[in-house]
């Protein structure tokens, strides 16, 4: 079923724009910002234990952090009043300890008042601006100039531009549950979790749920695009919320999962990149930063809480991987990766997408050399990662009906545990990423990067990973007929994980084994000015940037296949 | 729909599954506050149970009943105590995941381990084992059966004293708190103290480990050898479980505390226990399969032994007392020759593991 690739017309499941739920959540925006406030207002109380002396801490941590925030990083987007804002925070938190005495009681209440004003500042900062009439612009603006492009590169000659003869659907394949996917929107409440390779995927994703005749998704863009005036009208268009990663104290974590948490029980499908950041080693996300994936948990228990126990009430989770043969970030993504090795600590970030120009740069490149991407959308689960029948009832693994309710259930009611949700979160995440391994196609440039990289590998077994990335470029020489022998063993092995459910392949796979390279060394990282790996003149595998071959390498780790090396 | 969800107030009945010496003893402790329900496989056992309210002919207390039905027992209860040796533990597990829903939570009793082999291979094929071969009961439960929130009991609690209500404790373990906090509220007593321990799978291999360590002190006190001896295999005992343990996903801490360490002196000083008695019986010269022929119940240390040893060859751990143990329980080599190789291994540091 695989080898023919949707390319379908999809009808809208929502035909009326008033029925989306994002547009819904746009007309109510004002009250919906309030209520995230208050919320996000009692579960800091909550944390804090009701605690006067607690939560002054708090407030005044987060007051100076952000002040130094205003002072060290300020960004285009940060409105004008924030240093004002600040400041009377300041102000007052500094009148409440010093000032008259006031009972404990009063004191309390002033805190409070002090804890709304900003939980609320930070709801309206992150609630998205979402306008219908953007979202139809944008969409047509996308899809349009895409195909434009796209007939510029394929079909040559005259007045090429104006051919209608390639669509997105041929460069942009979307293949696995896209009918569950449809049905389920319908019926319940999606989060969508794709792997995150490039700033490319929220637009591509964006493009992929309208092409599905999904209505509008949900998500968190980080802060920085909206920076840029061109994108942030983009991001507002496609229903994204803002997410300031430089804010990290309490009170705004708590606020973002609170404003998340309400928007999907509001019935917004959501889409969350797991990830939190665009991978930077090229690995398939190995262990999922879990932020904002709580409260997909969170909002399922809520609705129960709330009695909703039929299917409208219920929140399902679909995994979903993008396949490239090429990052246009991989340079950047894998110094950054390589110099942070894993310690989390400041870094500027240095984005290919910081300007316009670099995007349309990228852009053109993009659709007038031929590489394709494919999407796949993996199977639905409820919140536990089991996965669910055609009217979203969840499945055990021997396919018994099982009621999700029963897993908050403790002494025979629902009930709400953050420690419990914490590790259910950490299941969840443990699920997605299994299924992210089994819907992940491989490519053909994924194939020749991993095992010359592997064939290096094994011949200066001495060297651990930063010394071989060190190697000098002109060193490094595979011999064709070793190089094609070892792609065999290894695509032998990606076989007989493909007939065990583990992985997928895409079409391509079954060309000979020759063509094959031929493909891979075309594709493997084809925009760079340094490519990763190609042939000499003397057929002798050669590469020009070792950190390179070494991000394409990653797309195939986790698999074990590192043990045909040995 | 088949599942369905308890919503009462009253206070079920906790069901405890196996009613083994340490199965009864754990009933007869819930007893104290709650309704009990019990499980076992064999009818004239249940029947026993049920109109004599006696357990091989001694008393029990009047609120434990006993059924042969898991399907019976999930109905009734929400908490269960899984209390069966490992050689059962799978079987069992599956006769019970048909009626068994995410609701409820699951505590099990078990120090051994099982496998998880391809089609029609067995320990003895196997020369060699990854861990994701071996299961921890826990991983069994999980593996098996739609429960999640599972939890398990260790630390040294043999089942004699505890009958005879002597002081003793016992460590809860689970990644969930609430299941730490409801073994609390149901074991506790001014007998009994329990602890709780997030790190469940550490707190399982304490168990597990410990009884490697236990069969050879039982060797050592067989060979007529003192003290000095004994605390020797003991510390060199725990180096050797921490390594393990910290090689098969536990933290080394929890080694340290009542389910590791407590454990461990308990048992190799316990002429109860079944693990120390096979090597003290070894150790004055009978041969194990006599041993095990004529003991009452499992003495899962034999078992963990081989799977231990089959899991060393697949990683570059050195493990020399499970190594040496290995080669006496299967390979006939006399327990001296043994003893003579460990005293000329180089262990040449102390504390190596902090």
């Amino acid at each position: 079923m695989e080898e023919k690739y949707l390319k379908r017309k999809y009808e809208p499941i929502l035909p009326k724009k008033a029925e989306w739920p994002v547009v819904k959540l746009a007309r109510e925006r004002k009250e919906f910002v309030v209520k995230v406030s208050k919320e996000a207002e009692d579960r800091i109380l909550k944390i804090t234990g009701n605690d006067s002396e607690i939560l002054k801490e708090e407030l005044e941590t987060t007051m100076y952090r952000e002040k130094l925030r205003i002072k060290q990083n300020p960004w285009a987007v940060d409105p004008d009043d924030e240093a004002d804002f600040w400041g009377d925070v300041k102000r007052d938190l500094l009148t409440l300890s010093t000032g008259p005495k006031l009972s404990e009681k009063k004191k309390f209440e002033e805190y409070n008042k002090i804890l709304y004003r900003i939980t609320n500042r930070y709801a309206e900062e992150i609630a998205s601006n979402f306008k219908a009439t953007h979202y139809k612009f944008t969409r047509s603006v996308v899809t349009y100039g895409f195909s434009r492009l796209l007939n510029a590169a394929r079909v040559k000659g005259f007045r090429s531009i104006f051919s209608n003869q390639y669509t997105l659907q041929d460069k942009i394949q979307i293949t696995g549950e896209t009918d569950q996917l449809r049905d389920l929107a319908t019926k319940g409440t999606i989060v969508m979790v794709p792997t995150h390779f490039s700033n490319l995927d929220s637009i591509l994703i964006g493009w992929i749920i309208s092409v599905l005749g999904l209505p509008p998704f949900i998500y968190g863009a980080g802060l920085n695009l909206f920076n840029i005036s061109i994108f942030a009208y983009f991001m507002n268009a496609l229903g994204a919320y803002k997410v300031d990663r430089r804010k990290k104290n309490l009170l705004y974590l708590e606020t973002l999962k609170t404003y998340s948490k309400e928007a999907i029980q509001f019935g917004c499908h959501s889409l969350f990149f797991p990830g939190g950041t665009r991978s930077r080693s090229g690995n398939i996300e190995k262990k999922l930063k879990l932020g904002l994936l709580s409260t997909a948990i969170e909002a399922q228990r809520a609705n129960y809480q709330e009695g909703k126990f039929d299917v409208s009430g219920k929140v399902f989770v679909v995994p979903v991987t993008i396949n490239y043969h090429f990052v246009l970030e991989a340079p950047s993504l894998i110094k950054d990766y390589l110099s942070i090795t894993g310690q989390e600590r400041y870094y500027k970030e240095n984005d290919e997408f910081s300007n316009s120009y670099k995007i349309s740069k990228f852009l053109v490149k993009f659709f007038t050399k031929g590489s394709d991407i494919s999407v796949s959308v993996g199977k639905a689960m409820d919140v536990l990662g089991n996965f669910v029948d055609e009217d979203g009832r969840s499945l055990d693994k021997n396919g018994r009906v099982i009621n999700t309710q029963d897993y908050f259930i403790s002494d025979g009611k629902i009930s709400e545990d953050t420690q419990r949700e914490e590790e259910y979160t950490n299941r969840l995440g443990i699920r997605i990423v299994e299924e992210f391994h089994k819907i992940n196609r491989v490519f053909s440039s994924h194939l020749v990067a991993f095992t010359a990289f592997e064939i290096i590998k094994k011949e200066n077994s001495k060297l651990d990973l930063f010394d071989l990335i060190r190697l000098p470029e002109e060193e490094i020489h595979i011999p064709y007929s070793d190089f094609k022998e070892a792609c065999q063993i290894v695509l032998n092995q990606i076989l007989v994980l493909k007939s065990q459910g583990l992985i997928n392949t895409a079409p391509h796979l079954a060309l000979p084994m020759d063509e094959l390279i031929e493909d891979g060394l075309r594709n493997v990282g084809m925009y760079h000015a340094k490519r990763p790996l190609i042939k000499d003149s003397e057929e002798n595998l050669v590469t020009e940037d070792m950190s390179l071959l070494y991000f394409y390498h990653n797309r195939l780790t986790g698999y074990g296949l590192e043990k045909l090396f040995r | 729909m088949d599942s369905k969800s308890f919503l009462d107030k009253e206070e079920k009945p906790i069901g405890v599954v196996g009613v083994g010496s340490f199965g009864a003893a754990i009933a007869i402790m819930l007893a104290e506050k709650v309704d009990v329900l019990v499980y076992a496989r064999k009818p004239e056992i249940v029947e026993e149970i049920n109109s004599k309210n006696t357990l091989s002919g001694k008393a029990i207390p009047e609120n434990i009943r006993a059924t042969t039905e898991p399907e019976e027992l999930c109905k009734q209860c929400d908490l269960l105590f899984f209390m069966i040796s490992s050689s059962g533990f799978q079987e069992v597990t599956r006769s019970f995941a048909p009626y068994l829903f995410p609701y409820h939570v699951i505590i099990h009793g078990t120090k051994g381990l099982c496998l998880n082999l391809p089609e029609g291979k067995n320990l003895d094929q196997m020369k060699r084992m990854k861990r994701s071969q071996i299961l921890t009961m826990s991983e069994v439960i999980t593996e098996e059966t739609v429960v999640v929130r599972v939890g398990c009991l260790a630390g040294p609690n043999i089942s004699k004293e505890l009958r005879q209500g002597q002081p003793a404790a016992t460590v809860v373990a689970s990644k969930y708190n609430e299941v730490i906090l409801e073994g609390q509220r149901l074991l506790r007593s001014d007998k009994f103290q329990v602890y709780g321990n997030s790190d469940m799978i550490g707190v399982e291999l304490s168990g597990v480990l410990k009884n490697i360590i236990a069969i050879a002190a039982g060797a050592l006190a067989g060979l007529g050898l003192g003290e000095n001896a004994k605390g020797l295999l003991i510390s060199r005992g725990m180096v050797e479980m921490i390594h393990l343990g910290n090689e098969l996903g536990g933290s080394i801490k929890s080694v340290m505390g009542l389910a590791g360490i407590g454990d461990l002196v308990t048992t190799c000083n316990s002429v109860h226990s079944r693990n120390y008695t096979v090597g003290y019986r070894l150790a004055k010269g009978e041969n194990l399969q006599e041993i095990i022929e004529d003991m009452e119940e499992v003495a899962e240390g034999i078992n963990t032994v081989r799977i231990i040893r089959a899991f060393l060859e697949s990683t570059d751990l050195r493990a020399p007392i499970t190594e040496n143990l290995y080669k006496v329980l299967f390979e006939g080599v006399p327990i001296s020759d043994a003893l003579q190789f460990l005293m000329k291994y180089p262990f040449s540091v102390d504390v190596d593991f902090v």
